[in-house]
């Protein structure tokens, strides 16, 4: 039975869903361009994921095995339209930014993923922890890089100006690659070799 | 007539689901080791695609969208709200029927496609597709471009970055970039090259 503390806390650095797992880039990369999308985000898939990781895992002894995954879907899909219908109705304008990327969190790989990889076999208390875990593990990666690009795209962060630019009578010239999609390929390909340099146990074999 | 291969342009190269939206991205980059399998995949998702976004909305116009249901009667039903649900349900189904119908009358491309099409049904930029076809309130003619599209452009970008890491064999990567980190370097890059179509209209 595994500690909760590593629950935990493994899969921020030992085992990013992101940088190790390939899970869940998809509805990730185009909201990073602004941090407050970013944190709204974070905090919609920290919240889909433990509550899927808890829901899942209470009726885990129940569910069919032959039909899991659609039972699945269903309670993610629900736990996204809570989030779709609170953000239209608290916070409009982060709605529209996000624009799909909400509805998107049903087919992100990492909420799915836990549900099948974890929930299914492990207790509802630690469920809780490891859906909590992975979901910081997520925001992380998503924080650092929507940091990046608005620091460096646009001079600012979370809208306060931070690099005053030229435009403004400052003295910052705006990196305008970073507001465009592919810098965050870019970030986070750096952001897994400087994991991987730490971490030397997670480097690929050559095939 | 040009408006709809304006659609189709469009959907394949200037708003290129993978390059441009990062949708999909998990088995963008899990499967395209190898050109053979990226075809395979890409195929597949061009023939889901070109089904359910057209049958999406039908679904959205007639049962879900406001005053949608006025055919039975029920003029001021907004049922917009359950929309995910119903997509995420009508794909799922699409990729089961499909793969029966494979199995029954095609069996050669289903043994083909075989593993693939599991993975589709979460496959983010079907889904995508769908919902960016209810955010732009295409008609039913423009989705079946718009699905085809999407499709197209998806494959054409997995079967484009299988073939260039197909390549990266015979080159020296610094351990930590081995695999996945430079695989994201060589999309960033394939993005930038795909910008390049963003001037084009027609």
């Amino acid at each position: 039975m595994a500690k909760p503390k590593d629950v935990l806390l493994d899969p921020i650095f030992n085992r990013n869903p992101i940088g190790l797992q390939i899970l869940g880039i998809c509805s990730a990369l185009a909201v990073t361009s602004k941090m407050s999308t970013v944190v709204a985000m974070c905090l919609a898939v920290i919240f889909v994921i433990t509550g899927s990781n808890v829901a899942v895992s209470l009726i885990r002894r129940q569910i069919p095995a032959n039909i899991r995954i659609i039972v699945e879907i269903t309670i993610i899909a629900t736990l996204v339209i809570i989030v779709d219908q609170f953000l239209q109705a608290f916070a409009f304008s982060i709605s529209k930014q996000l624009s799909i990327f909400v509805g998107l969190i049903i087919t992100n790989c990492i909420v799915l993923g836990r549900a099948e990889a974890f929930a299914m076999k492990n207790p509802p208390g630690l469920s809780f922890l490891d859906g909590i875990g992975n979901g910081l593990g997520y925001s992380l990666v998503l924080l650092l890089v929507g940091f990046c690009r608005e620091l460096f795209g646009s001079g600012k962060l979370l809208g306060y100006t931070i690099l005053p630019t030229t435009n403004e009578g400052g003295w910052y010239l705006p990196n305008g690659l970073m507001l465009l999609p592919p810098s965050a390929f870019f970030i986070i390909g750096l952001l897994i070799w400087a994991l991987r340099t730490w971490k030397t146990d997670q480097i690929e074999e050559e095939n | 007539m040009e408006h709809y291969l304006d659609i189709l342009i469009r959907s394949i190269f200037i708003e290129n689901m993978a390059l441009a939206f990062f949708l999909g991205m998990c088995t963008f980059l899990a499967v395209s080791k190898k050109v053979d399998t990226a075809i395979g995949l890409g195929v597949a998702v061009i023939v889901v695609q070109t089904i359910t976004v057209p049958a999406n909305n039908l679904i959205y116009r007639y049962f879900l969208k406001e005053g949608g249901l006025s055919w039975l009667g029920l003029g001021d039903v907004d049922l917009t709200f359950i929309g995910l649900i119903c997509y995420i349900g009508v794909i799922a189904a699409m990729v089961q029927i499909l793969e029966m119908v494979l199995d029954r009358y095609v069996p050669a491309l289903y043994t083909a496609l075989g593993i693939f099409l599991p993975l589709i049904t979460v496959n983010c930029a079907i889904l995508g597709g769908s919902l960016f076809m209810v955010e732009r309130d295409y008609n039913f003619p423009e989705s079946i471009v718009f699905g085809f599209g999407t499709g197209l452009g998806w494959a054409l970008a997995l079967t484009a970055l299988a073939g260039i890491r197909e390549k990266m064999k015979y080159a020296d990567v610094p351990p930590g970039l081995r695999g996945l980190g430079l695989t994201f370097m060589i999309v960033g890059l394939m993005a930038m090259a795909f910008m390049a179509f963003s001037g084009i209209q027609l």
